[in-house]
Protein backbone atom coordinates (compact mmCIF):
# COMPACT_ATOMS: atom_id res chain seq x y z
CA UNK A 1 0.00 0.00 0.00
CA UNK A 2 1.27 3.36 -0.65
CA UNK A 3 2.73 5.21 2.26
CA UNK A 4 3.42 2.02 4.12
CA UNK A 5 5.01 -0.77 1.64
CA UNK A 6 7.43 2.19 0.96
CA UNK A 7 8.86 2.67 4.40
CA UNK A 8 9.91 -0.82 4.39
CA UNK A 9 12.11 -1.64 2.17
CA UNK A 10 14.68 -4.14 3.14
CA UNK A 11 17.54 -2.82 1.28
CA UNK A 12 17.37 0.36 3.16
CA UNK A 13 17.02 -1.34 6.34
CA UNK A 14 20.06 -2.71 5.97
CA UNK A 15 21.70 0.53 4.76
CA UNK A 16 20.30 2.42 8.21
CA UNK A 17 21.71 -0.25 10.35
CA UNK A 18 24.86 -0.40 8.85
CA UNK A 19 24.98 3.61 9.47
CA UNK A 20 23.80 3.16 13.03
CA UNK A 21 26.40 0.41 13.85
CA UNK A 22 29.11 3.06 12.43
CA UNK A 23 27.80 5.75 14.97
CA UNK A 24 27.39 3.53 18.25
CA UNK A 25 30.12 4.00 20.52
CA UNK A 26 31.58 0.94 22.97
CA UNK A 27 28.43 0.55 24.70
CA UNK A 28 25.05 0.17 23.77
CA UNK A 29 23.28 3.67 23.84
CA UNK A 30 19.69 3.78 26.03
CA UNK A 31 16.91 5.28 24.03
CA UNK A 32 13.49 4.86 24.71
CA UNK A 33 10.51 4.54 22.27
CA UNK A 34 7.78 6.08 24.29
CA UNK A 35 4.37 4.77 22.49
CA UNK A 36 3.18 1.82 22.40
CA UNK A 37 2.46 1.28 18.90
CA UNK A 38 6.43 1.46 17.82
CA UNK A 39 6.87 -0.97 20.76
CA UNK A 40 5.24 -3.41 18.41
CA UNK A 41 6.55 -2.17 15.41
CA UNK A 42 9.98 -2.43 16.38
CA UNK A 43 9.36 -5.67 18.00
CA UNK A 44 7.26 -7.01 14.97
CA UNK A 45 9.81 -5.67 12.29
CA UNK A 46 12.67 -7.21 14.81
CA UNK A 47 14.70 -4.26 14.92
CA UNK A 48 15.66 -4.97 18.59
CA UNK A 49 18.19 -8.01 17.66
CA UNK A 50 19.51 -6.51 14.62
CA UNK A 51 21.15 -3.20 16.74
CA UNK A 52 21.77 -5.54 19.52
CA UNK A 53 25.36 -4.54 21.20
CA UNK A 54 24.71 -0.87 19.54
CA UNK A 55 21.72 0.39 21.06
CA UNK A 56 19.23 -0.68 23.64
CA UNK A 57 15.41 0.11 23.07
CA UNK A 58 13.52 0.35 26.37
CA UNK A 59 10.28 0.97 26.08
CA UNK A 60 8.24 3.71 27.77
CA UNK A 61 4.75 4.41 29.34
CA UNK A 62 3.36 5.27 25.85
CA UNK A 63 0.41 2.18 25.84
CA UNK A 64 -2.81 3.73 27.62
CA UNK A 65 -4.55 0.38 28.21
CA UNK A 66 -1.31 -0.36 30.01
CA UNK A 67 -0.95 3.22 32.51
CA UNK A 68 -4.93 3.21 33.06
CA UNK A 69 -4.91 2.23 36.68
CA UNK A 70 -6.71 -0.62 37.93
CA UNK A 71 -9.45 1.84 39.56
CA UNK A 72 -10.62 3.08 36.21
CA UNK A 73 -11.88 -0.19 35.62
CA UNK A 74 -13.63 -1.11 38.67
CA UNK A 75 -15.22 2.23 38.26
CA UNK A 76 -16.34 1.30 34.58
CA UNK A 77 -17.75 -2.41 35.90
CA UNK A 78 -19.86 -0.33 38.95
CA UNK A 79 -21.29 1.99 36.28
CA UNK A 80 -22.51 -1.01 33.94
CA UNK A 81 -23.48 -3.56 36.41
CA UNK A 82 -24.80 -1.22 39.54
CA UNK A 83 -26.19 1.70 37.42
CA UNK A 84 -27.38 -0.69 34.20
CA UNK A 85 -25.12 1.68 31.57
CA UNK A 86 -24.20 0.24 28.47
CA UNK A 87 -20.57 0.20 28.30
CA UNK A 88 -19.21 1.16 24.97
CA UNK A 89 -15.71 0.80 24.91
CA UNK A 90 -12.10 0.55 22.22
CA UNK A 91 -11.92 -3.29 21.96
CA UNK A 92 -8.43 -3.64 23.91
CA UNK A 93 -9.61 -2.34 27.47
CA UNK A 94 -12.03 -5.49 27.49
CA UNK A 95 -9.50 -7.92 29.11
CA UNK A 96 -7.45 -5.06 31.12
CA UNK A 97 -7.43 -6.25 35.04
CA UNK A 98 -8.90 -4.48 37.35
CA UNK A 99 -8.84 -5.48 41.21
CA UNK A 100 -10.72 -8.39 41.15
CA UNK A 101 -12.22 -8.68 37.30
CA UNK A 102 -12.12 -7.51 33.79
CA UNK A 103 -14.61 -6.31 31.45
CA UNK A 104 -14.52 -9.18 29.36
CA UNK A 105 -15.68 -11.42 32.98
CA UNK A 106 -18.09 -9.50 33.51
CA UNK A 107 -19.27 -9.30 30.46
CA UNK A 108 -22.98 -11.34 29.65
CA UNK A 109 -23.35 -11.41 33.32
CA UNK A 110 -24.77 -8.41 34.45
CA UNK A 111 -22.78 -6.36 32.32
CA UNK A 112 -22.99 -5.42 28.72
CA UNK A 113 -20.23 -3.58 26.44
CA UNK A 114 -20.54 -2.76 23.01
CA UNK A 115 -16.81 -2.79 21.22
CA UNK A 116 -16.99 0.28 19.29
CA UNK A 117 -14.15 1.47 16.43
CA UNK A 118 -14.77 5.39 17.20
CA UNK A 119 -16.17 7.34 20.01
CA UNK A 120 -18.74 8.68 17.51
CA UNK A 121 -20.31 5.01 16.69
CA UNK A 122 -21.05 5.75 20.98
CA UNK A 123 -22.68 8.97 20.22
CA UNK A 124 -24.30 7.01 16.98
CA UNK A 125 -25.30 4.04 19.47
CA UNK A 126 -26.83 6.49 22.62
CA UNK A 127 -28.69 8.28 19.75
CA UNK A 128 -30.22 4.76 18.45
CA UNK A 129 -31.24 3.59 22.34
CA UNK A 130 -32.93 6.67 24.05
CA UNK A 131 -34.03 4.40 26.86
CA UNK A 132 -30.52 3.31 27.97
CA UNK A 133 -27.58 5.30 29.26
CA UNK A 134 -24.51 4.92 27.43
CA UNK A 135 -20.98 5.69 28.42
CA UNK A 136 -17.74 5.28 26.14
CA UNK A 137 -15.00 4.48 28.19
CA UNK A 138 -12.19 7.41 27.11
CA UNK A 139 -9.03 6.17 27.19
CA UNK A 140 -6.23 7.59 25.55
CA UNK A 141 -3.56 10.36 24.90
CA UNK A 142 -3.09 13.34 22.75
CA UNK A 143 -4.26 11.51 19.63
CA UNK A 144 -7.56 10.03 21.03
CA UNK A 145 -8.51 13.12 22.89
CA UNK A 146 -9.38 14.99 20.05
CA UNK A 147 -11.79 12.31 18.85
CA UNK A 148 -13.22 11.51 22.33
CA UNK A 149 -13.84 15.43 22.70
CA UNK A 150 -14.92 15.54 19.06
CA UNK A 151 -17.62 12.74 19.96
CA UNK A 152 -18.84 14.78 23.21
CA UNK A 153 -19.47 18.77 21.25
CA UNK A 154 -21.27 16.40 18.72
CA UNK A 155 -23.53 14.60 21.39
CA UNK A 156 -23.93 18.57 22.81
CA UNK A 157 -25.07 19.90 19.04
CA UNK A 158 -27.43 16.83 18.38
CA UNK A 159 -28.48 16.74 21.88
CA UNK A 160 -27.76 13.02 23.12
CA UNK A 161 -28.43 13.54 26.10
CA UNK A 162 -27.73 9.64 27.20
CA UNK A 163 -24.21 9.92 26.28
CA UNK A 164 -21.36 10.29 28.70
CA UNK A 165 -17.40 9.52 28.74
CA UNK A 166 -15.41 8.00 31.62
CA UNK A 167 -12.37 9.57 30.97
CA UNK A 168 -8.88 8.65 31.51
CA UNK A 169 -7.17 10.81 28.74
CA UNK A 170 -3.18 11.48 29.38
CA UNK A 171 -0.70 13.16 28.08
CA UNK A 172 2.53 12.71 27.18
CA UNK A 173 5.42 15.29 27.72
CA UNK A 174 4.50 15.06 31.05
CA UNK A 175 5.37 11.22 31.58
CA UNK A 176 8.16 11.73 29.47
CA UNK A 177 9.31 14.86 32.32
CA UNK A 178 9.10 12.38 35.12
CA UNK A 179 11.18 9.61 33.29
CA UNK A 180 13.79 12.11 32.15
CA UNK A 181 14.30 13.25 35.89
CA UNK A 182 14.61 9.99 37.04
CA UNK A 183 18.00 8.93 37.87
CA UNK A 184 17.72 5.32 37.42
CA UNK A 185 16.38 5.00 34.03
CA UNK A 186 19.51 6.91 32.39
CA UNK A 187 17.56 7.99 29.03
CA UNK A 188 19.95 8.90 26.24
CA UNK A 189 17.28 9.79 23.40
CA UNK A 190 14.01 10.01 23.22
CA UNK A 191 12.31 8.11 20.30
CA UNK A 192 8.88 10.75 19.94
CA UNK A 193 5.47 9.03 18.78
CA UNK A 194 4.39 10.00 15.62
CA UNK A 195 0.56 10.61 16.22
CA UNK A 196 0.47 12.67 19.37
CA UNK A 197 3.02 14.71 17.73
CA UNK A 198 0.78 14.98 14.83
CA UNK A 199 -1.73 16.43 17.42
CA UNK A 200 0.44 18.48 20.01
CA UNK A 201 3.49 19.52 17.53
CA UNK A 202 7.23 18.31 17.46
CA UNK A 203 7.83 21.88 19.77
CA UNK A 204 6.11 20.53 23.08
CA UNK A 205 9.52 18.12 23.53
CA UNK A 206 11.79 21.05 23.31
CA UNK A 207 11.65 21.68 27.17
CA UNK A 208 12.32 17.69 27.66
CA UNK A 209 15.81 18.09 25.50
CA UNK A 210 16.29 21.41 26.74
CA UNK A 211 16.10 20.85 30.60
CA UNK A 212 17.44 17.58 30.60
CA UNK A 213 19.99 17.68 27.55
CA UNK A 214 17.97 14.58 26.24
CA UNK A 215 17.73 14.38 22.15
CA UNK A 216 14.51 14.13 20.85
CA UNK A 217 13.17 12.65 17.46
CA UNK A 218 9.59 12.50 16.68
CA UNK A 219 9.18 9.25 13.78
CA UNK A 220 6.75 7.58 11.86
CA UNK A 221 5.86 3.81 12.65
CA UNK A 222 7.12 2.21 10.03
CA UNK A 223 10.22 0.17 9.96
CA UNK A 224 12.64 2.76 8.36
CA UNK A 225 10.93 5.80 9.99
CA UNK A 226 11.93 4.16 13.06
CA UNK A 227 16.32 3.33 11.75
CA UNK A 228 15.63 6.56 10.59
CA UNK A 229 14.95 8.35 14.01
CA UNK A 230 17.17 6.18 15.97
CA UNK A 231 19.82 7.04 13.59
CA UNK A 232 19.27 10.87 13.82
CA UNK A 233 19.07 10.47 17.59
CA UNK A 234 22.37 8.51 17.87
CA UNK A 235 23.82 11.70 15.54
CA UNK A 236 22.87 13.58 17.90
CA UNK A 237 24.55 11.85 20.85
CA UNK A 238 27.73 11.72 18.23
CA UNK A 239 27.94 15.78 17.93
CA UNK A 240 27.08 16.75 21.29
CA UNK A 241 23.68 18.25 21.06
CA UNK A 242 20.21 17.69 22.39
CA UNK A 243 17.21 19.15 20.01
CA UNK A 244 14.22 18.11 18.75
CA UNK A 245 14.13 16.66 15.12
CA UNK A 246 11.48 15.43 12.89
CA UNK A 247 11.91 12.13 11.01
CA UNK A 248 7.89 12.02 10.33
CA UNK A 249 7.87 15.16 8.41
CA UNK A 250 4.99 13.96 6.03
CA UNK A 251 2.43 14.23 8.84
CA UNK A 252 3.62 16.29 12.02
CA UNK A 253 4.64 19.99 11.93
CA UNK A 254 6.22 21.80 14.62
CA UNK A 255 3.59 23.40 15.38
CA UNK A 256 0.86 20.43 15.25
CA UNK A 257 -3.01 20.50 14.76
CA UNK A 258 -4.31 23.77 16.18
CA UNK A 259 -7.81 22.77 15.05
CA UNK A 260 -7.58 19.29 17.69
CA UNK A 261 -5.58 21.63 20.19
CA UNK A 262 -8.46 24.55 20.25
CA UNK A 263 -11.17 20.75 20.33
CA UNK A 264 -9.13 19.69 23.35
CA UNK A 265 -8.93 23.22 25.12
CA UNK A 266 -12.75 23.58 24.66
CA UNK A 267 -13.98 20.03 26.07
CA UNK A 268 -10.98 19.78 28.37
CA UNK A 269 -9.00 20.93 31.06
CA UNK A 270 -5.63 19.71 32.59
CA UNK A 271 -5.59 17.74 35.73
CA UNK A 272 -3.40 15.43 37.71
CA UNK A 273 -3.55 12.03 37.22
CA UNK A 274 -2.86 8.40 38.35
CA UNK A 275 -1.20 5.98 35.97
CA UNK A 276 -0.73 2.37 36.47
CA UNK A 277 2.86 1.77 37.80
CA UNK A 278 4.37 5.00 37.83
CA UNK A 279 1.74 7.34 40.45
CA UNK A 280 0.24 10.53 40.08
CA UNK A 281 2.03 13.19 37.64
CA UNK A 282 0.90 16.46 38.04
CA UNK A 283 -1.23 17.67 34.79
CA UNK A 284 -0.67 14.58 33.36
CA UNK A 285 -4.45 14.15 32.55
CA UNK A 286 -7.53 15.82 30.80
CA UNK A 287 -10.60 15.81 32.63
CA UNK A 288 -14.34 17.09 30.65
CA UNK A 289 -14.25 20.42 31.55
CA UNK A 290 -17.33 22.42 33.18
CA UNK A 291 -19.20 23.36 30.38
CA UNK A 292 -20.08 19.98 29.48
CA UNK A 293 -20.23 18.41 32.96
CA UNK A 294 -23.37 16.88 31.74
CA UNK A 295 -21.31 13.92 29.98
CA UNK A 296 -18.69 13.60 32.08
CA UNK A 297 -19.61 9.74 33.73
CA UNK A 298 -17.77 10.38 36.63
CA UNK A 299 -19.90 13.45 37.83
CA UNK A 300 -23.32 12.56 35.86
CA UNK A 301 -23.36 9.21 38.08
CA UNK A 302 -21.45 10.08 41.21
CA UNK A 303 -19.06 7.96 40.32
CA UNK A 304 -14.97 8.88 40.73
CA UNK A 305 -12.09 6.76 39.48
CA UNK A 306 -10.16 5.99 42.79
CA UNK A 307 -6.39 5.62 42.03
CA UNK A 308 -4.54 3.46 44.98
CA UNK A 309 -1.06 2.40 43.95
CA UNK A 310 -1.05 -1.22 43.53
CA UNK A 311 0.89 -3.80 45.29
CA UNK A 312 2.14 -6.84 43.61
CA UNK A 313 4.95 -9.06 42.23
CA UNK A 314 4.04 -7.95 38.87
CA UNK A 315 6.49 -5.37 37.77
CA UNK A 316 4.58 -3.75 34.71
CA UNK A 317 5.70 -0.66 36.78
CA UNK A 318 8.98 -0.74 36.40
CA UNK A 319 8.79 -2.24 32.76
CA UNK A 320 6.35 1.14 31.91
CA UNK A 321 9.63 3.38 33.40
CA UNK A 322 11.87 1.10 31.25
CA UNK A 323 14.17 0.60 34.96
CA UNK A 324 13.55 -3.20 33.49
CA UNK A 325 13.39 -5.20 30.38
CA UNK A 326 10.05 -8.11 30.74
CA UNK A 327 11.96 -11.03 31.10
CA UNK A 328 13.28 -9.59 34.19
CA UNK A 329 9.53 -10.30 35.89
CA UNK A 330 9.37 -13.08 37.70
CA UNK A 331 5.94 -13.46 36.71
CA UNK A 332 6.81 -13.03 32.64
CA UNK A 333 6.04 -16.22 30.84
CA UNK A 334 5.18 -18.33 33.90
CA UNK A 335 2.25 -17.14 35.57
CA UNK A 336 1.42 -14.00 33.37
CA UNK A 337 1.08 -14.80 29.63
CA UNK A 338 -1.07 -13.59 26.97
CA UNK A 339 -3.41 -15.98 27.50
CA UNK A 340 -3.70 -15.40 31.07
CA UNK A 341 -2.46 -12.22 32.08
CA UNK A 342 -1.56 -10.87 35.44
CA UNK A 343 -0.37 -7.55 34.56
CA UNK A 344 -1.68 -4.73 31.53
CA UNK A 345 1.93 -5.00 29.92
CA UNK A 346 0.56 -8.39 28.95
CA UNK A 347 -3.06 -7.93 28.46
CA UNK A 348 -2.57 -4.94 25.82
CA UNK A 349 -1.65 -6.09 22.14
CA UNK A 350 0.91 -2.83 22.24
CA UNK A 351 2.19 -3.76 25.83
CA UNK A 352 5.68 -4.14 26.21
CA UNK A 353 5.25 -7.79 27.68
CA UNK A 354 2.79 -9.01 24.83
CA UNK A 355 5.24 -7.65 22.26
CA UNK A 356 8.35 -9.11 23.87
CA UNK A 357 6.42 -12.53 24.79
CA UNK A 358 5.01 -12.51 21.03
CA UNK A 359 7.91 -12.03 18.71
CA UNK A 360 11.08 -12.64 21.07
CA UNK A 361 13.52 -10.44 22.99
CA UNK B 1 -3.68 2.27 20.24
CA UNK B 2 -2.48 5.82 18.87
CA UNK B 3 -2.00 3.53 14.89
CA UNK B 4 -3.15 5.99 12.62
CA UNK B 5 -3.31 4.65 8.65
CA UNK B 6 -3.14 6.93 5.64
CA UNK B 7 -6.15 6.84 3.58
CA UNK B 8 -6.76 8.79 0.23
CA UNK B 9 -10.09 10.23 0.08
CA UNK B 10 -12.08 9.50 -2.60
CA UNK B 11 -15.62 11.51 -1.59
CA UNK B 12 -15.53 14.97 0.55
CA UNK B 13 -18.56 16.85 1.65
CA UNK B 14 -18.91 19.39 4.82
CA UNK B 15 -17.55 17.29 7.94
CA UNK B 16 -17.47 14.22 6.56
CA UNK B 17 -15.15 11.99 3.98
CA UNK B 18 -15.17 8.75 2.63
CA UNK B 19 -12.06 6.64 2.46
CA UNK B 20 -10.67 3.81 1.43
CA UNK B 21 -9.51 1.77 4.58
CA UNK B 22 -7.75 -1.62 3.85
CA UNK B 23 -9.95 -2.15 0.62
CA UNK B 24 -13.21 -1.11 2.65
CA UNK B 25 -14.63 2.14 2.05
CA UNK B 26 -15.69 4.07 5.47
CA UNK B 27 -17.29 7.68 6.40
CA UNK B 28 -14.61 9.22 8.56
CA UNK B 29 -14.48 12.65 10.36
CA UNK B 30 -12.92 15.37 9.01
CA UNK B 31 -13.69 17.98 11.75
CA UNK B 32 -10.15 17.98 13.16
CA UNK B 33 -8.60 19.41 10.12
CA UNK B 34 -9.30 22.26 6.98
CA UNK B 35 -11.36 21.78 3.71
CA UNK B 36 -10.25 18.38 2.41
CA UNK B 37 -10.41 17.69 -1.19
CA UNK B 38 -10.93 14.38 -3.46
CA UNK B 39 -7.44 12.70 -3.80
CA UNK B 40 -5.87 14.08 -1.00
CA UNK B 41 -4.27 11.73 1.85
CA UNK B 42 -5.43 12.14 5.31
CA UNK B 43 -4.36 10.14 8.85
CA UNK B 44 -7.37 8.18 10.08
CA UNK B 45 -7.54 7.15 13.72
CA UNK B 46 -10.41 5.94 15.72
CA UNK B 47 -12.86 7.53 12.71
CA UNK B 48 -11.22 10.62 12.40
CA UNK B 49 -8.88 12.38 9.87
CA UNK B 50 -6.09 13.81 12.16
CA UNK B 51 -3.90 15.23 9.72
CA UNK B 52 -3.39 15.39 6.05
CA UNK B 53 -0.42 13.62 4.78
CA UNK B 54 2.10 16.09 2.47
CA UNK B 55 2.85 14.02 -0.35
CA UNK B 56 5.50 16.56 -1.06
CA UNK B 57 7.42 15.82 2.11
CA UNK B 58 6.89 12.07 1.95
CA UNK B 59 8.95 12.32 -1.25
CA UNK B 60 11.51 14.23 0.29
CA UNK B 61 12.07 11.35 2.81
CA UNK B 62 12.15 8.60 0.83
CA UNK B 63 14.70 10.45 -1.80
CA UNK B 64 16.57 10.26 1.79
CA UNK B 65 15.99 6.83 1.96
CA UNK B 66 17.52 6.45 -1.33
CA UNK B 67 20.58 8.09 -0.82
CA UNK B 68 21.62 6.69 2.25
CA UNK B 69 20.96 3.43 0.75
CA UNK B 70 23.00 4.25 -1.95
CA UNK B 71 25.45 5.93 0.26
CA UNK B 72 26.10 2.23 1.89
CA UNK B 73 27.10 0.42 -1.32
CA UNK B 74 29.94 2.95 -1.47
CA UNK B 75 31.30 2.23 1.82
Amino acid sequence: MKYIDDFRDPATAKALVARIRRDAGDHPVRLMEVCGTHTVAIARAGIRPLLSGAVTMLSGPGCPVCVTPDGYIDAAIALGRERGTLLASFGDMLRVPGKSSSLEKERGTALEVRVVYSPLDAVTLAAATPDREVVFLGVGFETTAPAIGGAIRTAAQRGVRNFSVLSSVRTIPEAMGVLAADPEVRIEGFLCPAHVSVVIGTDAYRPVAQRYGIPCVVAGFEPLDILLGISMLLRQKKEGVARVENEYSRVATATGNRKAQDLIRDVFVPCDTGWRGIGVIPGSGLRIADPYASFDAEKKFGNPVVFAPEGSACRCGDVLKGKILPVACPLFGKACVPEEPYGPCMVSSEGSCAAYYKYGP
Amino acid sequence: MCLGVPAKVLEASDGAAVVELGGVRREISVMLIDDVSVGEWVIVHAGFAIEKLSEEEAEQTLALFREIAESDEIH
